[in-house]
């Protein structure tokens, strides 16, 4: 079959990650899907919503809230033959799981001496945005992108959400897919196949004066101050990262080679951050390229709040990305 | 009643069998001791001697298309299984040649090809694997069970009583085997749990589970293999909790005053080799000089198994960053 055809061209970003899963499952008999609320319920974002129906229970595993368990299961099942696709409500709840990804998902092809590559998919929200607070809304994949072993991506766009599924199952690397639950509701035009490559960044809108690295919903927003900025003839070129581990080293100095100027745009915390060490790559390979200092547009550093004015306030915003790349033109 | 009478079906072969098992992995331990206060082998170490029956009793119960998880004190349960003690004494020196390419050392001993998946060193850790091995068997309608070794340190933490659940939950083929040797390092089982009984925490999930004496082999092959037959005829996942004692320290660094020398001293008298050798020698199965044999096989099998750990090279450095992704594509 066709899979490009088969599907309607528009479709939100909810309803691309749903189309991949459902090929996923389509295409491989090794392939489950497994994690809370994701059979009966939907899924609490409603992504996995009808494939109960359509797959059966065999293969839409509902688990109880036992995440290092189901989450352990998926390393299992990956060591075992088959391709699980585990999903984690939201990247706050997978702290609890975070035993099994680091000391055995990620670990165990390293120190069996490549005896147990474990193919295993988490999918996870992350971000904030939606007013859910401090235990719903936090960007913690800067921190899951520590960890050798893993493979983070980050998918912003429907062409994205639909086809990293994909490039997840066929890597026999642990991947941990991060979808933005301000993104899920985002419809778009499919453009590209269903496949795709891992650990490629993307130019999404070229420019010669600033270059903008990020990913998530905060490609947005940086796109949306390079529209703004273009009316006083700045141009920003917007990285979108996609893969946050290994990162896009190539893409990234090439266009900082370009613009010689970089601004992080990054909605996890500054301290100890993704943000630190993309600026610090940068320092180390293009540092004679820089004609201004390396800055960044970061999350306050507080624990989401849940008042939407307090919680706008903490989150990268469109005029603090604008005013962060004058600013480095100024300069 | 005669000698013959009593044997209840054992047979000299499977007696021989059986305590050539357990004397290759007392002397390999006591050989690991050894290297350790030469410094040949480094970082923890922890020692099987006093627990043998148990692995080398649930082993026999196992097929070649089951998988295996145990702890960090894995070296007998490797062996059990059919690791090469080449091998095994290889990943203790970090060589090339060990079992993991010695890149795990003695708490990470993997053999693939032999379904053991590890030596896991984080207390529970290995519980959730071994749960997602059986699925893994159950969904692609593969036969075998997951039989999942751990201590009863590891009842404490929630990944044991998560994955109980889900075992019994989705009936998956799970053969859960506690080795209760009565102290997590040095914290005893009443210091650590309201219910002491193991069995108990099973039955509140709905599953089976039995107690059974760790320090005879017999007593654990015969419960582990009734276990098995039933989990193979799809009556769900088994508890098997193995009461046992470790006669040695925890690890290399321990000064053991949790327990009185008394309580070893007492343990030791009913250890699973001279209680076996004993019994074998009443029922007339082995002789004095079958255990000699026995236990000079073992030394040479150590013997050669250092030579080649000794002779083996290291990984070079350049290879430092192999494996930490796949290197064939899925």
């Amino acid at each position: 079959m066709n899979a490009v055809t088969d599907v309607p061209r528009r479709m939100s970003y909810r309803e691309a990650l749903r189309e991949a899963l459902r090929e996923a499952l389509q295409s491989d008999p090794r392939v489950f899907l497994m994690g809370e609320d994701i059979g009966r319920y939907g899924g609490c974002y409603a992504v996995t919503k009808s494939l109960l129906a359509e797959f059966g229970e065999e293969r839409i595993r509902d688990t109880p809230l036992s995440e290092s368990a189901f989450v352990g299961a998926g390393i299992g099942a990956a060591l075992g033959g088959l391709r699980p696709i585990v999903e984690i409500m939201t990247v706050n709840f997978s702290l609890l799981a975070l035993d099994q990804i680091l000391n055995n998902a990620a670990t165990l092809c390293h120190m069996s001496g490549g005896q147990c590559p474990v193919p295993l998919v988490i999918r996870m929200a992350t971000g904030a945005g939606r007013q859910l607070a401090a235990q719903h809304s936090h960007s913690l994949e800067g921190w899951y992108a520590h960890i050798p072993g893993l493979r983070i991506v980050a998918p912003a766009t429907i062409d994205d959400a639909r086809a990293m599924l994909g490039a997840a199952l066929r890597s026999p690397d642990p991947v941990l897919i991060f979808e933005h639950i301000a993104l899920l509701n985002m419809d778009g035009e499919l453009s590209a196949g269903p496949t795709l490559e891992l650990d490629r960044g993307a130019i999404r809108r070229p420019g010669r004066d600033v270059t903008v690295l990020t990913y998530g919903a905060s490609l947005y927003k940086c796109l949306h101050a390079a529209s703004q900025l273009a009316e006083d003839g700045l141009e920003l070129e917007v990285i979108d990262l996609r893969t946050l581990r290994p990162l896009d080293d190539a893409l990234i100095m090439s266009s900082v080679r370009r613009t010689h100027r970089a601004l992080i745009v990054d909605e996890g915390w500054r301290s100890g951050g993704l943000s630190g060490e993309l600026g610090m790559r940068i320092a180390e390979q293009a540092f004679f390229e820089l004609d201004a200092p390396l800055a960044r547009v970061c999350t306050a550093e507080v624990p989401i709040p849940y008042p939407k004015h307090l919680e706008d306030a903490a989150l990268p915003s469109v005029e603090r990305i604008a005013e962060a790349a004058r600013a480095l033109v100024a300069k | 009643m005669n000698a013959t009478s009593e044997r209840g079906g054992l047979t000299r072969d499977h007696a021989l069998a059986l305590l050539g098992q357990m004397l290759r992995i007392r002397q390999f331990e006591d050989r690991c001791a050894q290297l350790y206060t030469e410094q040949k082998i480094r970082g923890f170490l922890h020692l099987y001697n006093g627990e043998e029956a148990v692995a080398v009793g649930v082993m026999q119960a196992l097929n070649p298309e089951d998988a295996v998880v145990a702890t960090y004190r894995e070296h007998g349960h490797a062996l059990a299984r059919g690791v090469p003690m080449s091998a095994l004494m290889a990943e203790m020196y970090g060589k090339r040649t060990g079992s993991s390419g010695g890149r795990g050392g003695s708490m990470h001993v993997f053999d693939v090809a032999r379904g053991f998946y590890g030596g896991n060193a984080i207390v529970g850790g290995g519980l959730p694997i071994a749960l997602g091995l059986a699925l893994a068997r159950k969904l692609g309608g593969r036969p075998g069970l997951a039989a999942c070794f751990f201590g009863e340190g590891a009842v404490a933490e929630g990944e044991f009583h998560e994955t109980l659940n889900l075992a019994a939950l989705w009936q998956l083929p799970v053969l859960f085997v506690c080795e209760n040797n009565l102290y997590a390092m040095g914290t005893a089982l009443a210091r650590a749990e309201a219910v002491t009984d193991i069995r108990a925490k099973a039955a509140a999930y709905g599953m089976a589970a039995e107690a059974v004496d760790g320090m005879d082999v017999l007593a654990v092959e015969a419960a582990a293999g009734a276990a098995a037959r039933a989990i193979r005829a799809g009556r769900g996942p088994h508890l098997l909790e193995c009461r046992t004692y470790r006669f040695r320290a925890h690890s290399m660094f321990d000064a053991q005053l949790y327990r009185d020398r008394s309580e070893v001293e007492e343990w030791r008298k009913r250890g699973p080799l001279i209680s076996f050798t004993t019994r074998c020698k009443a029922l007339e199965l082995i002789t004095e000089a079958d255990f000699q044999r026995l236990e000079q096989a073992a030394t040479g099998e150590v013997d050669a198994a250092v030579t080649f750990a000794e002779g083996s090279a290291w990984e070079p450095v350049e290879d430092l960053e192999r494996f930490v992704y796949a290197e064939q594509r899925a």
